[in-house]
């Protein structure tokens, strides 16, 4: 049972049509690593569980990707409205156009229709887990992919909220396999290992969009746990017009999300 | 796009930040489901979010459909989508 609520679940407000981004962002919708494929993974792996809370977890994440499929869908659908003919000939929109006109209809960003073989549905909860949290980071790619594509701060500012809440689910799934599938050791040092790389790389987002982590410190040289320090500098963009402004203020806009676990400390810490 | 007034925009703003610490709140007790002090906030929260919710759907348009109260006009459907644009504002300030 699903109740729909009239709102999307972060503003998404643009200004000028442009159909080249449309094209890319409609990955995010019915692409190999989209929004579509991460509700329907974490909605259909919800029966094969034996746990209560994994599968409650599935379920209320599963539902939050609805919420961003609705988001995406916003981003393509006002990127596409009121383009005129010519823009549409332009911009290389003309073979979506022939077949949608500017209906909302999940693709990747090469065209390839959305396929159920992009998750699975493997009926061992710690299979799934697993899957989901690679998932997780796969959607986090691709949203870095787009956000090095794209200038406009109108449009970027939704895929950064987008972006970010990858990270936070990636965290969820990797507590729900080391609590409920009793392989505490190993999951607790892999999800480090893969926060600890995913964030301690500097990532490149084009000369407009230069983002970059600031060192902070390094976990891996404190024994008694990850140092927790709420207030580690922010990501900043570095050049153009978002000159020194946080990337992270997409989720700042939000009281502060509830930090306990180490994972999130070491997020902080980095 | 919407011409909704700066207070529906306003509340609605408030509705959404209010409603992401419940989403997240939500998604962590998920996984440690005996923490009081998480489940303190998160009924915190509820309460302010089902107010707020009342609220802007006596004031404006039902949030959810069973939050109507029309007697006259049907404005689950009169009420702009919201992908029409989301709070009459928009993009990074």
């Amino acid at each position: 049972m699903w109740n729909y609520e009239k709102r999307l679940q972060f503003p998404v407000n643009i200004k000028e049509p442009n159909a080249k981004l449309a094209q890319v962002i409609i990955s995010q919708y019915g692409g190999p690593d989209g929004e579509m494929g991460a509700s329907m993974r974490y909605l259909s792996q919800r029966y094969a569980t034996p746990y209560r809370e994994v599968a409650g977890l599935l379920t209320d994440i599963g539902t939050e990707e609805l919420a961003h499929l609705e988001m995406v869908a916003a981003i393509v659908h006002q990127l596409t409205r009121n383009l005129s003919m010519e823009e549409i000939e332009k911009s290389g929109f003309a073979p979506y156009y022939t077949d949608h006109t500017i209906g909302i209809w999940p693709q990747a960003a090469g065209g390839i229709p959305f396929n159920a073989c992009e998750f699975q549905s493997k009926g061992d909860v710690i299979t799934d887990l697993f899957e989901d949290m690679a998932a997780e980071q796969k959607a986090r790619t691709t949203y870095d992919n787009i956000l090095r594509l794209i200038k406009e701060p109108d449009v970027c500012e939704p895929i950064k909220f987008l972006r970010q809440r990858e990270v936070v689910h990636f965290q969820r799934f990797g507590e729900a396999n080391r609590e409920d599938c009793r392989i505490q050791v190993i999951v607790y040092l892999l999800s480090h290992i893969c926060i600890i790389k995913a964030f301690r790389q500097r990532f490149d987002y084009g000369p407009n969009h230069r983002i970059h982590l600031l060192q902070g410190a390094n976990p891996y040289r404190q024994n008694a746990g990850i140092r927790h320090t709420p207030d580690a500098a922010p990501i900043r963009c570095r050049a153009g017009a978002e000159k020194g402004r946080s990337c992270r203020k997409a989720v700042a806009d939000f009281p502060a999300p509830f930090l306990k676990t180490l994972s999130e400390r070491a997020f902080y810490a980095i | 796009m919407n011409n909704f007034s700066s207070e529906q925009s306003r509340m609605l703003k408030d509705i959404s930040i209010i409603d992401f610490t419940l989403v997240e709140l939500n998604e962590y007790l998920d996984t440690h489901p005996y923490d009081k002090q998480a489940m303190e906030y998160f009924n915190h929260y509820a309460r302010i979010k089902n107010q707020m919710a009342k609220d802007f759907s006596a004031r404006y348009f039902p949030l959810t459909a069973d939050m109507s109260t029309d007697t006259r006009e049907w404005n689950w459907v009169l009420s702009p989508m919201p992908w029409e644009s989301s709070f009459g504002e928009g993009g990074c300030k």
